[in-house]
Parts: C-alpha cells; structure tokens; sequence
C-alpha cells in the first residue's frame, strides 16, 4: 500500500499527531554538526513545482537531502504547459523515472489527487494545490504551536484560534482550519466580506461551529493564536478590497489591537509577509511572534512526512533486527 | 513489598531471575571500571528502547561504586537501519539525547539483548555521525548468538544458549514488570 499526502482534510487525531511526534524527532537532527541520516538512502524524491515558490521548494529539498535521499527540482512553469502537454502526460513522464515521492504544487485544485491515482508506485505529497490545500504548512503550524505551548504547560487541544485576512485564497489556512477541527479547537475567521464570505465556514467545511467576524476587535478577543494571512497582492486587480491602505487601517494585525484585545496570544504566518499591510512590523519581529520557528520546523516536518511516506514505498516483509 | 507487577504470558521460560540481573548489572559496572581506569570521559549510551533502562543502571551502579558522576546518553537507531521498507513495523521515533562531546569519549553502549548485530551497526553508525570517540564498548544483558555481522559485546551479562527461532526478552521494573529475561519459543515462519 503506497501512503499519500493530500491533505489534512480526512486526516484523523492520531494521524496528525503522528507526523507531528515524528517530526518533533527530526527537530534535533537538524540541529546536529552533521545535518544528515542515512535513512532514505537509495530513494528518489521529485519535487515538481508547476508554479513558483521558493520556500515550499527549497525546504522539500533540504528535507529530502538531510534524509540522503536523491532529490530533483523540476520547475514545469508554463513551458510544457504551453506546448500544450496535459498534466497526465508529465506525470508519467516523471512516473518513467521512477520515483518513491513526488512533491507536486499545482495551481489547480486537486492536481496532486489526480496524479496520486495514476501512480502505483510512487508517493504523493500535496505541496500546495489552488486554494485547496497546503498539508506541510499546517502541520509545520501545529508543530510550532505545539512547541510553544508545551512550555506553557498546555497541549494542541483547548485553542482559540483566528483566522486574519485572505481566507477565500488561502490553502494554509483552508489546511489548518481542517486541523483546528479535527483537534476540536474553536476557530474564528476575521476579514471583510469579501474576504470571509459569511457562509464561507458552512459550505467549506461543513460545519456551523466556525465563526465569521467582520470587525478585527471583535474577533480577536479572547484569542490564544493569530494566523495572519498574507494578502495576496496579485489578485488586487480582482477588486476584493478597494485598496491596501483601506484594508490594512481595518485589518492589519498590530500590537496594538493584540495588546488591547488578546494580550497573551501569541502569532503565527505562512509567509512572505506584506509587511504594514496584514502584519505590522511590531508584531512580526515582537516577542509574540513565532515567525522564525516556523521556517526552521518546516523542514523538520516535510522530513517526517518523506519518512513516513517514502516507506511504505516499495514495501517487502519484515527483515529482522538484534 | 506489594508492587504489583504486569505478568508475562506462562508458556515464557524464565532464564535470568531478578537476582541474577541484578548481579550481572553489578559484575559488568566493575569490569567497565576494571578496564580502563580513566572514568572522567565515560559515557554510558543506552541504546532505544531495550538498552534505555539497563545504561540506567549501569550508569547508576558505577556512581554509587565511584561515588562520581557518569555521563548517560541514549540513542534512537531507527533512522539508521537497514531495514526501513518493511511495512509491518512501524517503529515510533523517540530521538536521540547525547548530552556529551563524543570526540574523544569512552563510550560504552548498553542493550537488552545481542542477537544479529544489526542493531549495534547501526549504533555505531549513528554515534559516529555525532563525532569521533575515542573508543566505543558493547554491554549486553544476554547474548543470544546467530549473529550476521562481526561484532561481539565487552562485557555480557549471560550467554542465553537458544534456537535461531526462538526469541529473548527482557523485562524490567521500569517497564511495570518484575525484572526477567525470557526465552519463548516461536512458531517457524
């Protein structure tokens, strides 16, 4: 039985705690002189991007790499695209090469699971698909918070957390939002109506417990995690805000407005940053940030998922060991 | 006493006795010592998760012999090992803790049972990513035999004749059971 990644969505407790207790492993490996196991050693990871990223990219590679697995990058863009070569096609062209993982970001929703079902013998990991789902992200989310609550005596579970910004675009927050719920964590969606449709929680996940709040004090009150999401500038030209000044004197997360309405939250962001825009500066470099970790447990993560993923690749019986 | 204890299934045959552990962790702390006297770069490195409890020991008997303190450190070797595409087992991470510079140390590794030698490769694969020792032992509650790889322990605490299929386990308070180490027999596959 070959394992994919496709999302969280579907995803139970225990699972997710899987990947979070194997990554929590693989924490301390990346903080050795030798930043390498042996572990996949023999294994080839493809990593194809058909839309650009620089960080989902590098840090698939660095976790491959650190796992002495043999990586490649292959950045599709729009070239084969253009000349007019479907999807299936490229996947098995990168099926000939055999690989154990293939890391697949798409533009279009639901991509990967369409590779994933005409691959018999390859692993697939959702990197990002549309605004569908960002797996790795929101496990690396859980990760960071779960490391900072820890020290606070408090778990994953019991959370109030909120959902600032672009939620209509967003396939971090559409992933964490499906985690939040299947830990049984309140959480809140905040933005204009455009961004948070106020039907939006119902029809995309099923649920009446996701709250929707149009004004920024409101929803924060109370909150135990902000999730700032970045505005997606390139989609302005769509008119879903009249203009940035506008949306950020509503919606930028600053000290301020977290020292008056949820003074012990603490702040997480997929990244880049819209500086001055959804974040403050304050707040991104501030004490409540935990920005920085989560890049450094990004790899950790996608290091646990390739793990767990890249052995049930090829899978023969039990070999013993003493 | 009225610790109660979990129970091993009847049919296990019962080979080393509470005692008998008890006295070999003694004898094995006084041969590591007997060794080399120089004590100041001993680790002692239990191996995960049937070398954890018994590096405890150790560590802690020869403390009270020396009355100093003995580094301790454990090793998670299933990033190292050889059979990672077996889909049956799926061994839980518990990561690696080596509080201690390795270069230069006398590390001495600690297991329950020495059976194929796999376990003690990989061991020593994964210490040596950590740094250069400058001499690693072996400890081994018992030594089962059929070994596929040349290495062989220091210091053992029995040698458990047996059948290639049959199988030794070791149980120990800290696990919730009475000290013991059995032998079970296992139908052929």
């Amino acid at each position: 039985m070959v394992d994919h990644l496709l999302g969280i969505q579907g995803l139970s407790k225990s699972e997710i705690y899987r990947y979070l207790d194997t990554a929590h492993s693989f924490v301390e490996v990346s903080e050795r002189d030798i930043k390498k196991v042996p572990t996949l050693r023999g294994k080839t990871i493809v990593n194809v991007f058909f839309e650009p990223s620089t960080r989902t990219l590098s840090s698939f590679d660095i976790a491959g790499k650190r796992l002495s697995a043999d990586t490649i990058n292959v950045s599709i863009g729009s070239s084969s695209v253009k000349k007019g070569e479907t999807l299936l096609d490229t996947v098995r062209t990168l099926e000939s090469m055999n690989p154990d993982v293939l890391v697949m970001r798409h533009s279009e929703s639901g991509a990967p699971h369409f590779a994933s079902r005409y691959l018999s013998r390859t692993s697939v990991v959702n990197a990002g698909d549309g605004a569908h789902e960002h797996p790795t992200q929101a496990l690396l989310d859980l990760l960071t918070l779960r490391q900072h609550f820890a020290t606070k005596k408090r778990g994953l579970e019991g959370l109030r957390v909120g959902f600032v910004g672009d939620v209509r675009h967003s396939r971090v927050a559409r992933s964490s939002i499906w985690a939040h719920l299947t830990l049984g964590n309140e959480v809140r969606l905040i933005g204009p109506n455009t961004l948070v449709p106020t039907d939006f929680a119902k029809g995309a996940f099923g649920t009446d417990s996701v709250r929707v709040y149009n004004d920024l004090a409101k929803g924060l009150e109370g909150l135990d995690v902000v999730v700032s999401l970045r505005m997606q500038l390139e989609r302005q030209e769509e008119h879903y805000v009249p203009n940035l000044d506008e949306y950020s004197k509503e919606y930028c997360v600053s000290e301020r407005m977290l020292a008056k309405y949820a003074p012990d939250s603490i702040v997480i962001h997929p990244g880049p940053m819209n500086r001055g825009t959804e974040i403050s500066g304050d707040v991104a470099d501030g004490p409540r940030s935990l920005i920085r970790q989560q890049v450094t447990n990004g790899v950790a993560v996608r290091m646990a998922v390739l793990y767990l993923l890249a052995r049930t690749v090829g899978a023969t019986e039990e070999v013993g060991h003493g | 006493m009225t610790t109660k204890y979990k129970p091993v299934p009847r049919e296990w045959q019962l080979v080393m006795d509470e005692d008998t552990i008890a006295r070999a962790v003694s004898r094995m702390s006084f041969e590591i010592l007997e060794k080399d006297r120089d004590i100041k770069n001993l680790a002692i490195v239990g191996i995960r998760t049937g070398g954890e409890f018994l590096g405890k020991r150790l560590q802690q008997e020869i403390q009270r012999i020396e009355g100093v303190d003995v580094t301790y450190g454990v090793i998670d070797i299933t990033l190292y090992r050889d059979d990672l595409s077996s889909a049956q087992s799926q061994p839980t991470l518990r990561g690696t803790d080596l509080p201690f510079r390795i270069a230069g140390s006398r590390i001495v590794l600690v297991d329950d049972v020495l059976f194929t030698g796999r376990t003690i490769r990989s061991a020593l694969d994964a210490i040596i990513d950590f740094g250069r020792p400058r001499r690693v032992e072996l400890a081994v509650l018992c030594d089962r035999g059929y070994r596929e790889l040349p290495i062989q322990a220091d210091y053992v605490g029995k040698v458990v004749p047996c059948q290639r299929s049959q199988l030794v386990r070791v149980r120990l308070s800290e696990m919730g059971y009475r000290d013991g180490a059995y032998l079970i027999d296992r139908e052929e596959r």
